[in-house]
Protein backbone atom coordinates (compact mmCIF):
# COMPACT_ATOMS: atom_id res chain seq x y z
CA UNK A 1 0.00 0.00 0.00
CA UNK A 2 1.30 3.55 -0.63
CA UNK A 3 2.02 5.76 1.56
CA UNK A 4 -1.16 8.76 2.00
CA UNK A 5 0.46 12.28 1.75
CA UNK A 6 -2.78 13.45 2.35
CA UNK A 7 -6.05 12.11 4.20
CA UNK A 8 -9.17 13.77 4.53
CA UNK A 9 -11.45 12.01 7.10
CA UNK A 10 -15.00 12.68 6.61
CA UNK A 11 -14.39 16.21 5.81
CA UNK A 12 -17.31 18.25 4.78
CA UNK A 13 -18.31 21.62 4.24
CA UNK A 14 -21.57 23.23 4.73
CA UNK A 15 -21.75 27.25 3.52
CA UNK A 16 -23.64 29.11 6.53
CA UNK A 17 -27.11 29.86 5.13
CA UNK A 18 -27.54 26.34 3.25
CA UNK A 19 -28.80 23.34 5.06
CA UNK A 20 -27.31 20.73 2.04
CA UNK A 21 -23.55 20.48 2.17
CA UNK A 22 -21.23 21.69 -0.39
CA UNK A 23 -19.01 18.85 0.67
CA UNK A 24 -20.87 16.03 2.48
CA UNK A 25 -17.90 13.81 4.56
CA UNK A 26 -15.82 13.03 2.11
CA UNK A 27 -12.37 10.31 2.58
CA UNK A 28 -10.00 10.63 0.39
CA UNK A 29 -6.35 9.41 0.48
CA UNK A 30 -3.47 10.96 -1.88
CA UNK A 31 -0.80 9.16 -2.50
CA UNK A 32 2.69 10.00 -2.45
CA UNK A 33 4.23 11.09 -5.60
CA UNK A 34 0.64 10.47 -7.81
CA UNK A 35 -1.70 12.40 -9.78
CA UNK A 36 -4.81 11.93 -8.42
CA UNK A 37 -7.38 14.00 -10.62
CA UNK A 38 -10.73 14.77 -9.02
CA UNK A 39 -13.29 14.99 -12.17
CA UNK A 40 -17.14 15.75 -12.32
CA UNK A 41 -20.04 17.58 -13.63
CA UNK A 42 -19.79 21.40 -12.66
CA UNK A 43 -21.26 22.07 -9.05
CA UNK A 44 -20.42 18.64 -8.20
CA UNK A 45 -17.60 20.31 -5.25
CA UNK A 46 -15.17 18.99 -6.96
CA UNK A 47 -13.02 22.37 -6.82
CA UNK A 48 -14.50 22.90 -3.11
CA UNK A 49 -13.15 19.69 -2.66
CA UNK A 50 -9.59 20.81 -3.74
CA UNK A 51 -9.42 24.55 -1.36
CA UNK A 52 -10.65 22.50 1.46
CA UNK A 53 -7.04 20.47 1.54
CA UNK A 54 -5.23 24.40 1.46
CA UNK A 55 -8.03 25.74 3.83
CA UNK A 56 -8.83 27.81 1.15
CA UNK A 57 -12.26 26.68 2.54
CA UNK A 58 -12.63 26.08 5.63
CA UNK A 59 -13.92 22.78 6.24
CA UNK A 60 -16.79 22.30 8.50
CA UNK A 61 -16.25 19.37 9.48
CA UNK A 62 -13.69 16.11 9.88
CA UNK A 63 -10.05 16.11 10.33
CA UNK A 64 -7.17 17.02 7.34
CA UNK A 65 -3.60 15.07 7.59
CA UNK A 66 -1.00 16.52 5.68
CA UNK A 67 2.32 14.32 5.93
CA UNK A 68 0.82 12.34 8.59
CA UNK A 69 0.04 15.77 11.01
CA UNK A 70 -3.52 16.85 11.56
CA UNK A 71 -3.19 20.06 10.10
CA UNK A 72 -7.08 20.85 10.04
CA UNK A 73 -6.38 23.63 12.33
CA UNK A 74 -2.51 25.16 11.99
CA UNK A 75 -2.10 28.48 10.73
CA UNK A 76 -3.70 28.23 7.09
CA UNK A 77 -0.86 31.06 5.73
CA UNK A 78 2.18 28.05 6.71
CA UNK A 79 -0.02 25.56 5.66
CA UNK A 80 -0.32 27.02 1.84
CA UNK A 81 3.69 28.18 1.64
CA UNK A 82 4.26 24.13 1.60
CA UNK A 83 1.56 23.43 -1.25
CA UNK A 84 1.35 24.89 -4.64
CA UNK A 85 -1.70 25.99 -5.68
CA UNK A 86 -2.39 26.75 -9.66
CA UNK A 87 -6.02 27.96 -10.66
CA UNK A 88 -7.32 28.27 -13.86
CA UNK A 89 -6.72 32.25 -14.37
CA UNK A 90 -3.33 31.89 -13.24
CA UNK A 91 -3.64 35.31 -11.31
CA UNK A 92 0.03 36.31 -12.02
CA UNK A 93 1.13 39.75 -9.90
CA UNK A 94 1.14 42.35 -12.84
CA UNK A 95 3.28 44.40 -10.96
CA UNK A 96 5.58 42.37 -10.56
CA UNK A 97 8.65 40.52 -13.10
CA UNK A 98 8.43 36.98 -13.97
CA UNK A 99 11.43 36.48 -10.97
CA UNK A 100 9.38 38.01 -8.52
CA UNK A 101 6.31 36.11 -9.13
CA UNK A 102 8.49 32.99 -9.36
CA UNK A 103 10.26 34.19 -5.81
CA UNK A 104 6.98 34.89 -3.91
CA UNK A 105 7.20 31.75 -1.90
CA UNK A 106 10.62 31.49 -1.17
CA UNK A 107 10.82 34.75 -0.25
CA UNK A 108 7.98 34.48 2.30
CA UNK A 109 9.86 31.92 3.56
CA UNK A 110 13.19 34.04 3.98
CA UNK A 111 15.34 32.47 1.29
CA UNK A 112 18.65 34.42 1.30
CA UNK A 113 18.80 36.28 -2.38
CA UNK A 114 21.42 34.28 -3.99
CA UNK A 115 19.54 30.78 -3.41
CA UNK A 116 16.29 32.62 -4.35
CA UNK A 117 18.25 33.89 -7.68
CA UNK A 118 19.06 30.57 -8.55
CA UNK A 119 15.70 28.60 -7.85
CA UNK A 120 13.97 31.03 -10.10
CA UNK A 121 16.28 30.40 -13.07
CA UNK A 122 16.24 26.88 -12.82
CA UNK A 123 12.12 27.44 -12.98
CA UNK A 124 12.08 29.18 -15.75
CA UNK A 125 13.73 26.36 -17.62
CA UNK A 126 12.10 23.83 -15.91
CA UNK A 127 9.20 25.17 -17.42
CA UNK A 128 10.55 25.74 -20.98
CA UNK A 129 11.00 29.45 -21.28
CA UNK A 130 14.22 31.38 -20.96
CA UNK A 131 15.46 33.08 -17.79
CA UNK A 132 17.76 35.60 -20.31
CA UNK A 133 14.71 36.59 -22.41
CA UNK A 134 11.51 36.35 -19.30
CA UNK A 135 13.35 36.95 -16.35
CA UNK A 136 12.96 40.58 -15.94
CA UNK A 137 9.73 40.45 -18.25
CA UNK A 138 5.95 41.58 -16.58
CA UNK A 139 3.35 39.15 -16.77
CA UNK A 140 1.13 41.32 -19.51
CA UNK A 141 3.89 40.71 -22.17
CA UNK A 142 3.42 36.91 -21.92
CA UNK A 143 1.17 34.39 -23.97
CA UNK A 144 -1.25 32.47 -22.27
CA UNK A 145 0.65 29.58 -22.74
CA UNK A 146 3.71 31.28 -21.22
CA UNK A 147 1.76 32.93 -18.50
CA UNK A 148 0.53 29.22 -17.60
CA UNK A 149 3.62 28.16 -17.63
CA UNK A 150 5.34 30.90 -15.54
CA UNK A 151 2.03 29.97 -12.98
CA UNK A 152 3.35 26.61 -12.63
CA UNK A 153 6.86 27.71 -12.18
CA UNK A 154 5.38 29.93 -9.15
CA UNK A 155 3.39 27.54 -7.60
CA UNK A 156 6.72 25.48 -7.41
CA UNK A 157 8.61 28.41 -6.03
CA UNK A 158 9.60 27.13 -2.61
CA UNK A 159 9.87 23.38 -4.04
CA UNK A 160 6.51 22.35 -2.51
CA UNK A 161 5.68 17.87 -2.13
CA UNK A 162 2.38 18.84 -3.00
CA UNK A 163 0.63 20.65 -5.92
CA UNK A 164 -2.85 21.27 -6.05
CA UNK A 165 -3.74 22.49 -9.87
CA UNK A 166 -7.79 23.48 -10.56
CA UNK A 167 -8.63 22.96 -14.37
CA UNK A 168 -4.95 24.69 -14.83
CA UNK A 169 -5.36 24.35 -18.61
CA UNK A 170 -8.52 25.05 -19.27
CA UNK A 171 -8.31 28.54 -20.88
CA UNK A 172 -5.66 28.06 -23.24
CA UNK A 173 -6.77 27.22 -26.90
CA UNK A 174 -6.70 22.58 -27.51
CA UNK A 175 -3.19 23.21 -28.78
CA UNK A 176 -1.37 24.74 -26.30
CA UNK A 177 -3.60 22.71 -23.45
CA UNK A 178 -1.85 19.71 -25.43
CA UNK A 179 1.70 20.92 -25.25
CA UNK A 180 1.10 22.21 -21.93
CA UNK A 181 -0.39 18.73 -20.59
CA UNK A 182 2.78 17.07 -22.38
CA UNK A 183 5.04 19.47 -20.74
CA UNK A 184 3.70 18.86 -17.60
CA UNK A 185 3.25 14.67 -17.53
CA UNK A 186 7.37 14.91 -18.62
CA UNK A 187 8.01 17.40 -15.90
CA UNK A 188 6.17 14.94 -13.45
CA UNK A 189 8.18 12.02 -14.62
CA UNK A 190 11.47 14.00 -12.81
CA UNK A 191 9.81 15.70 -10.11
CA UNK A 192 7.14 12.94 -8.52
CA UNK A 193 5.03 15.49 -6.98
CA UNK A 194 2.32 14.84 -5.15
CA UNK A 195 -0.35 16.31 -7.58
CA UNK A 196 -4.40 16.74 -7.05
CA UNK A 197 -5.64 18.34 -10.27
CA UNK A 198 -9.24 19.46 -10.99
CA UNK A 199 -10.77 18.95 -14.35
CA UNK A 200 -14.56 18.52 -15.58
CA UNK A 201 -12.95 16.96 -18.93
CA UNK A 202 -12.72 13.46 -18.76
CA UNK A 203 -10.52 13.05 -21.62
CA UNK A 204 -8.14 14.95 -19.68
CA UNK A 205 -8.55 13.23 -16.62
CA UNK A 206 -7.79 9.73 -18.14
CA UNK A 207 -4.73 11.27 -19.74
CA UNK A 208 -3.17 13.06 -16.74
CA UNK A 209 -4.11 11.09 -13.45
CA UNK A 210 -2.77 8.42 -12.12
CA UNK A 211 -5.79 7.65 -10.39
CA UNK A 212 -9.14 9.89 -10.79
CA UNK A 213 -12.05 9.89 -8.31
CA UNK A 214 -15.01 10.80 -10.32
CA UNK A 215 -17.36 13.13 -8.05
CA UNK A 216 -21.02 13.34 -8.07
CA UNK A 217 -22.78 15.92 -6.02
CA UNK A 218 -21.94 17.31 -2.53
CA UNK A 219 -18.53 15.60 -3.59
CA UNK A 220 -19.50 12.06 -2.92
CA UNK A 221 -16.97 9.94 -4.80
CA UNK A 222 -18.91 7.46 -7.18
CA UNK A 223 -15.38 5.67 -8.47
CA UNK A 224 -12.12 6.08 -7.24
CA UNK A 225 -9.59 4.51 -9.38
CA UNK A 226 -6.80 4.00 -12.45
CA UNK A 227 -8.26 4.86 -15.66
CA UNK A 228 -7.72 1.79 -17.15
CA UNK A 229 -9.79 0.41 -14.19
CA UNK A 230 -12.49 2.88 -14.51
CA UNK A 231 -13.33 2.91 -18.34
CA UNK A 232 -13.11 -0.92 -18.09
CA UNK A 233 -15.54 -1.60 -15.24
CA UNK A 234 -17.81 1.56 -14.59
CA UNK A 235 -19.26 1.17 -11.10
CA UNK A 236 -22.17 2.94 -11.75
CA UNK A 237 -24.89 4.34 -13.51
CA UNK A 238 -23.76 7.62 -12.92
CA UNK A 239 -20.31 7.08 -14.10
CA UNK A 240 -21.15 4.70 -16.93
CA UNK A 241 -23.05 8.37 -18.11
CA UNK A 242 -20.11 10.54 -16.93
CA UNK A 243 -17.53 8.68 -19.40
CA UNK A 244 -20.12 9.06 -21.99
CA UNK A 245 -20.71 7.10 -25.19
CA UNK A 246 -17.34 6.57 -27.16
CA UNK A 247 -15.87 4.42 -24.15
CA UNK A 248 -13.47 2.73 -27.63
CA UNK A 249 -12.69 6.47 -28.04
CA UNK A 250 -11.87 7.05 -25.13
CA UNK A 251 -9.67 3.70 -24.57
CA UNK A 252 -7.39 5.76 -26.84
CA UNK A 253 -6.74 8.32 -24.37
CA UNK A 254 -5.00 4.75 -22.19
CA UNK A 255 -2.52 4.64 -24.79
CA UNK A 256 0.48 7.15 -25.30
CA UNK A 257 1.97 8.16 -28.78
CA UNK A 258 5.67 7.03 -27.07
CA UNK A 259 3.84 3.54 -26.67
CA UNK A 260 2.78 2.19 -30.11
CA UNK A 261 5.29 1.26 -32.79
CA UNK A 262 5.82 4.26 -35.31
CA UNK A 263 5.60 3.88 -38.88
CA UNK A 264 8.25 5.45 -40.68
CA UNK A 265 8.44 7.52 -44.34
CA UNK A 266 11.28 8.76 -46.27
CA UNK A 267 12.74 11.91 -44.88
CA UNK A 268 15.11 14.43 -46.40
CA UNK A 269 16.92 17.09 -44.56
CA UNK A 270 17.27 20.88 -45.20
CA UNK A 271 19.28 22.16 -47.20
CA UNK A 272 18.50 20.05 -50.14
CA UNK A 273 17.56 20.47 -53.44
CA UNK A 274 14.44 19.66 -55.91
CA UNK A 275 16.68 17.05 -57.68
CA UNK A 276 17.40 15.05 -54.31
CA UNK A 277 13.59 15.42 -52.95
CA UNK A 278 12.70 13.91 -56.59
CA UNK A 279 14.83 10.90 -56.27
CA UNK A 280 13.69 10.95 -52.47
CA UNK A 281 9.90 10.38 -53.89
CA UNK A 282 10.90 8.63 -56.75
CA UNK A 283 12.56 5.47 -54.06
CA UNK A 284 9.76 5.78 -51.64
CA UNK A 285 7.42 4.62 -54.21
CA UNK A 286 5.70 8.35 -55.07
CA UNK A 287 4.97 8.43 -51.22
CA UNK A 288 5.22 11.48 -49.69
CA UNK A 289 8.39 12.12 -47.95
CA UNK A 290 9.04 14.66 -45.36
CA UNK A 291 11.28 17.84 -45.51
CA UNK A 292 13.26 18.25 -42.31
CA UNK A 293 14.93 21.33 -41.07
CA UNK A 294 18.60 21.68 -40.15
CA UNK A 295 17.72 20.57 -36.09
CA UNK A 296 15.49 17.22 -37.56
CA UNK A 297 12.55 19.37 -36.91
CA UNK A 298 9.22 18.67 -39.51
CA UNK A 299 8.66 21.17 -41.62
CA UNK A 300 6.44 20.15 -44.99
CA UNK A 301 4.95 16.66 -46.86
CA UNK A 302 6.21 17.01 -50.36
CA UNK A 303 4.87 15.08 -53.59
CA UNK A 304 5.91 14.97 -57.00
CA UNK A 305 3.02 17.48 -57.83
CA UNK A 306 3.77 19.26 -55.14
CA UNK A 307 6.95 20.30 -56.95
CA UNK A 308 6.05 21.19 -59.79
CA UNK A 309 3.38 24.00 -59.03
CA UNK A 310 6.61 25.79 -56.98
CA UNK A 311 10.31 25.88 -57.54
CA UNK A 312 10.63 27.08 -53.88
CA UNK A 313 11.28 24.11 -51.47
CA UNK A 314 10.01 26.34 -48.81
CA UNK A 315 6.55 26.76 -49.70
CA UNK A 316 6.09 23.46 -52.10
CA UNK A 317 3.62 20.57 -50.64
CA UNK A 318 1.73 21.16 -47.50
CA UNK A 319 3.04 22.20 -43.73
CA UNK A 320 3.46 20.32 -41.19
CA UNK A 321 1.19 22.21 -39.08
CA UNK A 322 0.55 19.58 -36.17
CA UNK A 323 3.07 17.56 -34.51
CA UNK A 324 2.40 14.45 -32.02
CA UNK A 325 4.52 14.35 -28.80
CA UNK A 326 5.33 11.17 -27.31
CA UNK A 327 3.25 12.27 -23.98
CA UNK A 328 -0.14 12.74 -26.62
CA UNK A 329 -2.77 10.00 -25.95
CA UNK A 330 -3.41 8.44 -29.20
CA UNK A 331 -7.08 10.22 -28.84
CA UNK A 332 -4.75 13.21 -29.20
CA UNK A 333 -3.02 11.84 -32.40
CA UNK A 334 -6.02 10.71 -34.08
CA UNK A 335 -7.28 14.44 -34.08
CA UNK A 336 -4.20 15.43 -35.52
CA UNK A 337 -4.46 13.12 -37.76
CA UNK A 338 -7.51 14.59 -38.88
CA UNK A 339 -5.77 17.72 -39.24
CA UNK A 340 -3.04 16.41 -40.89
CA UNK A 341 -2.80 17.60 -44.78
CA UNK A 342 -1.45 14.05 -45.62
CA UNK A 343 -3.74 12.36 -43.43
CA UNK A 344 -0.76 10.65 -41.06
CA UNK A 345 0.60 12.10 -37.73
CA UNK A 346 4.37 13.03 -37.24
CA UNK A 347 5.45 12.33 -34.18
CA UNK A 348 8.21 14.56 -32.60
CA UNK A 349 10.81 14.05 -29.52
CA UNK A 350 10.25 16.53 -26.70
CA UNK A 351 12.91 18.61 -28.70
CA UNK A 352 10.65 19.08 -31.75
CA UNK A 353 12.72 16.35 -33.77
CA UNK A 354 11.52 13.81 -36.14
CA UNK A 355 10.44 10.17 -34.28
CA UNK A 356 8.42 8.40 -36.53
CA UNK A 357 4.61 9.07 -38.11
CA UNK A 358 1.50 7.40 -36.68
CA UNK A 359 -0.86 5.90 -39.50
CA UNK A 360 -4.29 5.83 -39.84
CA UNK A 361 -4.23 2.10 -39.98
CA UNK A 362 -1.95 1.68 -36.71
CA UNK A 363 -4.91 3.13 -35.05
CA UNK A 364 -7.67 1.13 -36.71
CA UNK A 365 -6.13 -1.99 -35.78
CA UNK A 366 -5.80 -0.62 -32.53
CA UNK A 367 -9.71 0.63 -32.53
CA UNK A 368 -9.88 -2.77 -33.36
CA UNK A 369 -8.66 -4.39 -30.62
CA UNK A 370 -10.03 -2.48 -28.23
CA UNK A 371 -13.52 -2.74 -29.63
CA UNK A 372 -12.74 -6.71 -29.38
CA UNK A 373 -11.82 -6.52 -25.88
CA UNK A 374 -15.29 -4.49 -25.27
CA UNK A 375 -17.11 -6.96 -27.26
CA UNK A 376 -15.63 -10.02 -25.26
CA UNK A 377 -16.20 -8.55 -21.68
CA UNK A 378 -19.66 -7.55 -22.38
CA UNK A 379 -20.29 -11.38 -22.98
CA UNK A 380 -18.31 -12.44 -20.39
CA UNK A 381 -21.05 -10.00 -18.35
CA UNK A 382 -24.00 -11.02 -19.49
CA UNK B 1 0.21 95.74 -23.59
CA UNK B 2 0.25 98.42 -20.84
CA UNK B 3 -2.08 95.79 -18.77
CA UNK B 4 0.69 93.16 -19.06
CA UNK B 5 3.44 95.66 -18.16
CA UNK B 6 1.66 96.96 -15.12
CA UNK B 7 0.95 93.69 -13.88
CA UNK B 8 5.07 92.93 -14.25
CA UNK B 9 6.02 95.94 -12.52
CA UNK B 10 3.48 95.06 -9.86
CA UNK B 11 4.54 92.07 -9.31
CA UNK B 12 8.28 92.53 -9.62
CA UNK B 13 7.88 95.16 -6.65
CA UNK B 14 6.53 92.76 -4.80
CA UNK B 15 8.53 89.31 -5.36
CA UNK B 16 8.92 88.89 -1.17
CA UNK B 17 5.24 88.99 -0.74
CA UNK B 18 4.83 86.73 -3.62
CA UNK B 19 7.30 83.96 -2.09
CA UNK B 20 5.54 84.32 1.62
CA UNK B 21 1.95 84.01 0.11
CA UNK B 22 3.51 81.07 -2.25
CA UNK B 23 4.64 79.57 0.62
CA UNK B 24 1.76 79.70 3.01
CA UNK B 25 -0.32 78.41 -0.21
CA UNK B 26 1.71 75.92 -0.86
CA UNK B 27 1.68 74.87 2.83
CA UNK B 28 -1.92 74.50 2.50
CA UNK B 29 -1.79 71.78 -0.02
CA UNK B 30 0.60 69.91 1.40
CA UNK B 31 -0.70 69.98 4.92
CA UNK B 32 -4.32 68.92 3.54
CA UNK B 33 -2.91 66.34 0.86
CA UNK B 34 -1.19 64.86 3.29
CA UNK B 35 -4.22 64.57 6.25
CA UNK B 36 -6.75 63.88 3.72
CA UNK B 37 -4.21 60.60 1.57
CA UNK B 38 -3.89 59.47 5.36
CA UNK B 39 -7.56 59.65 6.35
CA UNK B 40 -8.91 58.64 2.61
CA UNK B 41 -6.58 55.76 2.27
CA UNK B 42 -6.88 54.33 5.61
CA UNK B 43 -10.66 54.35 5.35
CA UNK B 44 -10.50 52.78 2.02
CA UNK B 45 -8.69 49.72 2.92
CA UNK B 46 -11.24 49.89 5.75
CA UNK B 47 -14.35 49.80 3.57
CA UNK B 48 -13.17 47.64 0.65
CA UNK B 49 -14.70 44.79 1.62
CA UNK B 50 -17.70 46.01 3.53
CA UNK B 51 -20.61 47.53 0.86
CA UNK B 52 -22.23 49.35 3.39
CA UNK B 53 -19.46 51.03 5.41
CA UNK B 54 -17.95 52.13 1.95
CA UNK B 55 -21.61 53.72 0.37
CA UNK B 56 -21.50 55.82 4.10
CA UNK B 57 -18.16 56.90 3.83
CA UNK B 58 -18.58 58.18 0.32
CA UNK B 59 -21.61 59.68 0.98
CA UNK B 60 -20.42 61.68 4.34
CA UNK B 61 -17.05 62.68 1.76
CA UNK B 62 -19.31 63.70 -0.90
CA UNK B 63 -21.47 66.01 1.52
CA UNK B 64 -18.12 67.71 2.57
CA UNK B 65 -18.08 68.28 -0.90
CA UNK B 66 -20.95 69.84 -1.82
CA UNK B 67 -20.82 72.32 1.28
CA UNK B 68 -20.49 75.64 0.22
CA UNK B 69 -16.70 76.57 0.76
CA UNK B 70 -17.15 80.01 2.17
CA UNK B 71 -19.71 78.40 4.86
CA UNK B 72 -17.46 75.57 5.58
CA UNK B 73 -14.55 77.61 6.23
CA UNK B 74 -16.64 80.00 8.62
CA UNK B 75 -18.04 77.29 11.00
CA UNK B 76 -14.86 76.72 12.05
CA UNK B 77 -13.86 79.91 13.61
CA UNK B 78 -15.75 79.18 16.90
CA UNK B 79 -13.83 75.93 17.62
CA UNK B 80 -10.16 76.74 16.48
CA UNK B 81 -10.03 80.73 15.92
CA UNK B 82 -8.68 82.41 12.84
CA UNK B 83 -5.95 81.34 11.01
CA UNK B 84 -4.28 78.08 9.44
CA UNK B 85 -6.66 75.82 11.57
CA UNK B 86 -10.15 76.38 10.15
CA UNK B 87 -8.95 76.49 6.44
CA UNK B 88 -6.84 73.67 7.01
CA UNK B 89 -9.76 71.77 8.62
CA UNK B 90 -12.08 72.75 5.71
CA UNK B 91 -9.68 71.95 2.87
CA UNK B 92 -9.03 68.42 4.21
CA UNK B 93 -12.49 67.67 4.41
CA UNK B 94 -13.31 68.80 0.70
CA UNK B 95 -9.68 66.90 -0.26
CA UNK B 96 -11.16 63.73 0.73
CA UNK B 97 -13.85 62.55 -1.72
CA UNK B 98 -11.44 62.52 -4.95
CA UNK B 99 -8.93 60.27 -3.07
CA UNK B 100 -11.44 58.07 -0.95
CA UNK B 101 -13.35 57.28 -4.30
CA UNK B 102 -10.12 56.62 -6.18
CA UNK B 103 -8.67 54.40 -3.11
CA UNK B 104 -11.76 52.02 -3.27
CA UNK B 105 -12.27 51.83 -6.87
CA UNK B 106 -8.40 50.77 -6.88
CA UNK B 107 -8.48 48.21 -4.01
CA UNK B 108 -12.04 46.83 -6.09
CA UNK B 109 -10.17 46.91 -8.98
CA UNK B 110 -7.84 44.34 -8.41
CA UNK B 111 -8.38 40.67 -9.85
CA UNK B 112 -9.95 38.07 -7.72
CA UNK B 113 -7.70 36.05 -9.36
CA UNK B 114 -4.59 37.74 -8.25
CA UNK B 115 -6.09 37.77 -4.78
CA UNK B 116 -6.84 33.81 -4.75
CA UNK B 117 -3.70 33.23 -5.81
CA UNK B 118 -1.77 35.47 -3.66
CA UNK B 119 -3.66 33.99 -0.75
CA UNK B 120 -3.40 30.30 -2.39
CA UNK B 121 0.71 30.91 -1.84
CA UNK B 122 0.24 31.98 1.83
CA UNK B 123 0.67 35.80 1.90
CA UNK B 124 -1.43 36.87 4.80
CA UNK B 125 -4.04 39.71 4.95
CA UNK B 126 -1.68 42.38 5.77
CA UNK B 127 0.83 41.31 3.25
CA UNK B 128 -1.37 40.60 0.63
CA UNK B 129 -2.96 44.87 1.57
CA UNK B 130 0.82 45.93 1.58
CA UNK B 131 2.36 43.45 -1.75
CA UNK B 132 -0.49 43.19 -3.75
CA UNK B 133 -3.55 45.37 -3.08
CA UNK B 134 -1.58 48.61 -2.35
CA UNK B 135 0.32 48.55 -5.38
CA UNK B 136 -2.07 47.75 -7.76
CA UNK B 137 -4.39 50.14 -6.39
CA UNK B 138 -1.50 52.80 -6.01
CA UNK B 139 -1.69 54.39 -9.50
CA UNK B 140 -5.22 54.84 -9.05
CA UNK B 141 -5.02 56.18 -5.52
CA UNK B 142 -2.25 58.75 -7.01
CA UNK B 143 -4.53 59.85 -9.84
CA UNK B 144 -7.28 60.80 -6.64
CA UNK B 145 -4.53 62.58 -4.71
CA UNK B 146 -3.97 64.63 -7.96
CA UNK B 147 -7.39 65.52 -8.31
CA UNK B 148 -7.50 67.03 -4.90
CA UNK B 149 -4.40 68.69 -5.29
CA UNK B 150 -5.68 71.17 -8.30
CA UNK B 151 -9.29 71.43 -5.70
CA UNK B 152 -6.99 72.46 -2.90
CA UNK B 153 -4.96 74.81 -4.81
CA UNK B 154 -7.93 76.58 -5.97
CA UNK B 155 -9.96 76.12 -2.84
CA UNK B 156 -7.22 77.86 -0.90
CA UNK B 157 -7.57 81.34 -1.76
CA UNK B 158 -10.58 81.09 0.31
CA UNK B 159 -8.50 81.25 3.41
CA UNK B 160 -7.12 84.53 3.03
CA UNK B 161 -11.44 84.98 4.51
CA UNK B 162 -10.30 83.73 7.97
CA UNK B 163 -7.28 84.85 8.23
CA UNK B 164 -5.03 82.18 7.03
CA UNK B 165 -3.26 84.27 4.36
CA UNK B 166 -2.00 82.50 0.97
CA UNK B 167 -1.76 83.65 -2.58
CA UNK B 168 -5.95 84.50 -1.84
CA UNK B 169 -4.26 87.32 -0.36
CA UNK B 170 -4.14 89.50 -3.65
CA UNK B 171 -7.07 88.59 -4.68
CA UNK B 172 -8.79 89.44 -1.74
CA UNK B 173 -7.22 93.04 -1.66
CA UNK B 174 -7.61 93.50 -5.10
CA UNK B 175 -11.33 93.03 -4.66
CA UNK B 176 -11.31 95.54 -1.69
CA UNK B 177 -9.96 98.17 -3.57
CA UNK B 178 -11.85 98.12 -6.87
CA UNK B 179 -11.31 100.91 -9.14
CA UNK B 180 -8.71 102.08 -7.03
CA UNK B 181 -4.93 102.11 -8.43
CA UNK B 182 -3.30 98.49 -8.69
CA UNK B 183 -6.55 96.74 -7.73
CA UNK B 184 -6.81 94.50 -11.13
CA UNK B 185 -2.86 93.73 -11.47
CA UNK B 186 -3.46 92.19 -7.51
CA UNK B 187 -6.36 90.13 -8.71
CA UNK B 188 -4.41 89.00 -11.61
CA UNK B 189 -1.21 88.17 -10.24
CA UNK B 190 -3.22 85.85 -7.65
CA UNK B 191 -5.11 84.33 -9.90
CA UNK B 192 -2.00 83.70 -12.26
CA UNK B 193 0.15 82.34 -9.42
CA UNK B 194 -2.46 79.76 -8.34
CA UNK B 195 -2.73 78.39 -11.82
CA UNK B 196 1.09 78.73 -11.99
CA UNK B 197 1.36 76.54 -8.84
CA UNK B 198 -1.41 74.02 -9.64
CA UNK B 199 0.51 73.52 -12.96
CA UNK B 200 3.61 73.00 -11.32
CA UNK B 201 2.20 70.51 -8.86
CA UNK B 202 0.80 68.60 -11.45
CA UNK B 203 3.73 68.12 -13.38
CA UNK B 204 5.29 66.70 -10.27
CA UNK B 205 1.86 64.38 -10.04
CA UNK B 206 2.61 63.05 -13.21
CA UNK B 207 6.32 62.51 -12.26
CA UNK B 208 5.54 61.01 -9.04
CA UNK B 209 2.63 58.66 -10.74
CA UNK B 210 5.00 57.74 -13.36
CA UNK B 211 8.06 56.91 -11.00
CA UNK B 212 6.30 55.17 -8.74
CA UNK B 213 4.21 52.91 -10.51
CA UNK B 214 5.33 49.09 -11.82
CA UNK B 215 5.86 49.41 -15.87
CA UNK B 216 3.86 45.55 -15.25
CA UNK B 217 0.55 48.06 -14.94
CA UNK B 218 1.85 50.99 -17.27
Amino acid sequence: MPEALIKLEKVSKTYPGTQIPAVAELDLEIYKGEILVLVGPSGCGKSTTLRLINRMIEPTGGRIYFEGEDVTDVNPDQLRRKIGYVIQQIGLFPHRTIAENIATVPQLLGWDKAAIDARVDELIETVGLDPKIHRDRYPKELSGGQAQRVGVARAMGADPDVLLMDEPFGAVDPITRDRLQNEFLRLQQELHKTIVFVTHDIDEAIKMGDRIAILQEQSVIAQHDTPERILAHPKTKFVEDFLGSGATLKGLNLMRAGEVELDDVTTIQAPTSRDAVLKAIESSGGQWVLMLDEKGIPKRWLDRRSLDTTDSLDQAGKAVQVTVEPEDTLRDALEKMLQSAVGTACCVNPDGSYRGVVRVETLVALIDQLQTAERDRQAAMS
Amino acid sequence: MDGVRSLIDYMLSRVDEIITATGEHLWYVIATLVTATIISVSVGIWVRHRPFPREIALGIASVFLTLPSLALFVIFIPLTGLGFMPAYIALTMYAILPILRNTVTGLNGVSPAVLESARGMGLSNVQRLWKIELPLAWPVIVTGVRVSMLLTTGVASIAVLVGGGGLGDFILSGLRRLGLPNSFEAMWAGTLLIIALALVLDAIFIFIRRFTTSPGLR
